[in-house]
């Protein structure tokens, strides 16, 4: 019996590959008449088959459990890739390049004048009781007035079709080695499909990864030295930081790794001695990377990398301090950050956001808590919110008594009836709702994944698409309309 | 070349091969078993000697039967040396250093420690057994071949190359201590086909037992295959081919003073020795002073290449 799409119903939900009942959206027809001409069971042995891919190909991520520790678990992987038109594409590359463009003259500004708040754009008050804003960091001129170099923006398409921005992570995001890896099994699994969709092609990531990390080198020599600085294998991001030093041929350093000497240049600790690193690609968080300046209980860290950086003796991807701007609170902020530095309107619309540190927006918020999305200002991966229509009234009484305690860390959003995908669930496919992270790289240019990491509700009905908390991915195809 | 890295990949190297190396034991221990007459059992307590790891035995099984050793050496989570541990070892080790090897070899080693791990319990019993082994034996060979065919013949080769021989040289001459005393009771050792079998076994472990036969002699005698399995300078499992070996890598390096000086001591030490001629206590004290040198070379190329152990908690 071939795999109909007749039962499939994402209700109201915006469904990226159906427009209604049995009506594949023009981009789609081609990969749901592949359905129909499988066989009971063929879908299940190619998800079976990308599994194995990926088991041996050891796409891993690591989880904290419980009862058994740190474990390393197979990366979640849903076959039935997300298809974006190119000509949708082209303004969402648009939008995120303006939009990182605004956060780092942000961020700059911040540093130096802090013109946005002296003009009453943005309040005094939000900066004060920023977690990440680094009182060290003010006055340093990173090259090219660039501090966030990588940022992954996190991408929402609500019921009637609208993509909206639902955060900037600006600090270590994570996750593009998976999009790479996702496309590597795809090609596997649909080969066929390939020819005929022709998907603009992902892998030229590491390359202008490797460029604009070797533009932050003080040395001006033909090859830099570029370590990525990793907190080590228990991290749950390790994989990718094997596979990123893999793929620019950079060291992958550990904080023991490396020591700051006299000279304030920054060395690595090798078989034929100390050797001087030009450019880190830190995937260690602010608070982490200098036991001399930030926590002196790291040993994650390095002694003496922040007086390194200040120097101009090394280039430092993202900048100390640049998580100032990814604060759910901040972002709130971003529409107007856009308009103040560009003076342009926004590209990608932020999904309206209530700020409880204002008494209006607050009681708003308070009044209709069963209705709205609570998130901490500072808190990543989905921990520490509340899904009001999923929550129960203890939850709620625990949320409003935080909100009250501590108004400037929380924002409250609409639950957005986010869009789905049709995904492998057994032998045939139901939807599951999908956001998507396109990562920007900022050097001397700005340059935008093609597509990013589609990540998946695994688990029917679900929102969080976390990958510590059931979420997979899927490929996701950028695709030219013919 | 990052010393942690260093250390990792030598660590990773030696721990597949110390798997192979135990694998090949047990596996040449079961098939003599089935060689010995009616009412002689060689015993399996001695491949418990050879790894060292006697008392770590004792802490978890009684009677060094069939069945207890076999689980200390194959599946034993508890037993350093067991090849579910020194593959789980070495794939920690490689997980770590995975940016500077070949992409295929971690892909390997991570399907050989999930096979072993899947189908450990088949390994134990006296029908799957065999199978088990030689996958693990297969599978490490593969690995290794597969470092020899694609690897950059950077810094990270070279350590890759002292691990596996420096292991490889340690294995040997405790399969050689261990093989030419406990197999049978001295009584029956006089029985000429038994010396033989026992002569031939050791061969086997180390698959020397077909160069043997085509390079150094038909019969299997104590002073040739003892002269082979030190001396000879071409068959890859000799003492002195290994330690040559080192030699050679460890040449590629830079400051490598002090660790070559134990190498030389290493290769002098084999050169003046004439094993063939030696009893065996004297043996046994020669094997011992060549374990302690491949100690002290060891403990050099840490103090060399390795990371300084972590500094002590500053305000101490």
């Amino acid at each position: 019996m071939p795999i109909e799409l007749t039962e499939y119903d994402p209700g109201t939900f915006f469904d990226e590959m159906m427009a209604g009942k049995n009506r594949a959206r023009p981009l789609s027809k081609e990969l749901i008449g592949l359905f129909r001409r499988m066989n009971d069971g063929d879908l299940a042995e190619r998800q079976a088959a990308a599994d194995l891919a990926i088991k041996e190909m050891g796409i891993t991520f690591t989880v904290y459990n419980e009862n058994e520790g740190m474990i390393d678990r197979n990366w979640p992987f849903d076959i039935v890739p997300r298809i974006i038109a190119k000509q949708e594409w082209d303004g969402i590359e648009a939008g995120l390049e303006q939009r990182v463009r605004a956060l780092n003259l942000f961020i700059d500004d911040l540093y130096h004048e802090q013109n946005i708040i002296k003009d009453g754009v943005f309040p005094s008050e939000v900066l004060a009781e920023s977690k990440n804003f680094r009182q060290q960091c003010v006055g340093v001129n990173p090259p090219q007035g660039v501090w966030a170099h990588i940022c992954g923006s996190d991408l929402v398409r609500d019921t009637d079709g609208t993509l909206y921005v639902l955060e900037d992570n600006l600090r270590v995001p994570s996750g593009v080695s998976y999009m790479l890896e996702n496309r590597l099994v795809t090609k596997r699994v649909f080969p066929e499909l390939f020819e005929s969709y022709a998907p603009l092609p992902v892998g030229d990531y590491t390359t202008q990864l490797y460029e604009m990390l070797a533009s932050l080198s003080p040395r001006k020599i033909k090859r830099p030295s570029v370590a990525v600085l990793t907190p080590g294998i228990y991290n749950s991001a390790y994989f990718e930081h094997a596979y990123l030093a893999m793929e620019i041929g950079a060291e992958l350093v550990e904080g023991r790794d490396l020591c700051v000497e006299k000279d304030d240049c920054v060395y690595m600790r090798t078989v034929s001695g100390p050797r001087r690193v030009d450019v880190i690609y830190r995937r260690v968080d602010d608070e982490f990377i200098d036991p001399e300046v930030f926590r002196d209980d790291s040993i994650l860290g390095v002694p003496g990398l922040l007086r390194a950086w200040k120097a101009g003796n090394v280039g430092l991807a993202n900048a100390p301090g640049a998580g100032v701007a990814d604060d759910k609170v901040v972002y709130a902020f971003v529409p107007e950050i856009i308009r103040y530095y560009l003076g342009e309107e926004p590209g990608i619309p932020n999904v309206p956001t209530y700020r409880c540190m204002y008494a209006e927006e607050r009681d708003f918020v308070l009044g209709h808590i069963e209705q709205l999305v609570i998130k901490p200002a500072n808190e990543s991966g989905g921990y520490g919110m509340l899904i009001g229509p999923r929550s129960t009234k203890a939850e709620r009484k625990q949320f409003a008594q935080l909100i009250r305690r501590n108004p400037r860390n929380y924002i409250a959003q609409p639950t957005l009836g986010i869009s789905t995908v049709p995904t492998v669930v057994g032998q045939g496919l139901e939807p599951r709702h999908v956001d998507l992270r396109p990562f920007i790289l900022s050097g001397r240019k700005i340059s935008v994944t093609t597509g990013g990491l589609t990540r998946v509700a695994l688990r029917k009905g679900s929102l969080v698409v976390n990958s510590s908390q059931g979420g997979g991915s899927k490929d996701t195809w950028i695709v030219e309309s013919s | 070349m990052l010393s942690r890295v260093a250390e990792n990949i030598y660590w990773l190297s030696r721990y597949v091969e110390r798997a192979e190396n135990t694998a090949r034991l047990v596996r040449v221990n079961s098939n003599l078993v089935l060689d010995t007459p009616r009412g002689i059992t060689p015993g399996w307590q001695p491949l418990v000697d050879i790894t060292g790891l006697l008392n770590e035995f004792r802490s978890v099984e009684r009677e060094p039967n069939e069945r207890n050793v076999v689980r200390f050496l194959i599946g034993d989570a508890n037993n350093p040396g067991s090849i579910l541990s020194s593959l789980a070892a070495a794939r920690e080790n490689c997980r770590t250093v995975r940016e500077v090897l070949p992409r295929s070899s971690w892909e390997k080693l991570n399907e050989l420690y999930l096979y072993a791990k899947e189908h450990v319990q088949t390994g134990l019993t006296k029908g799957g057994r065999d199978g088990f082994l030689n996958q693990i034996i297969a599978g490490s060979q593969q690995f290794t071949g597969l470092l020899a065919s694609v690897m950059y013949r950077d810094a990270a080769w070279q350590f890759a190359r002292l691990g596996r021989n420096l292991e490889r040289a340690d294995m040997t001459t405790r399969i050689i201590d261990v093989r030419s005393t406990d197999l049978f009771p001295d009584d029956l050792l006089e029985s000429r086909s038994l010396d033989t079998l026992q002569w031939i076994s050791v061969l086997r472990s180390l698959s020397g037992y077909q160069s043997y036969r085509r390079h150094v002699a038909i019969r299997v005698s104590r002073p040739d295959v003892l002269g082979f399995l030190f001396h000879d300078s071409v068959f890859p499992r000799s003492v002195l081919h290994c330690i040559n070996a080192v030699d050679e890598g460890l040449g590629e390096l830079e400051n490598t003073g002090v660790a070559m000086s134990s190498v030389h001591g290493l290769q002098r030490k084999l050169r003046q020795t004439k094993v063939a001629e030696l009893s065996q206590s004297s043996l046994h004290e020669f094997i011992d002073e060549l374990q302690l040198g491949i100690m002290k070379l060891h403990s050099r190329l840490v103090k060399a290449y390795f990371l300084p152990p972590m500094p002590l908690d500053k305000t101490a």
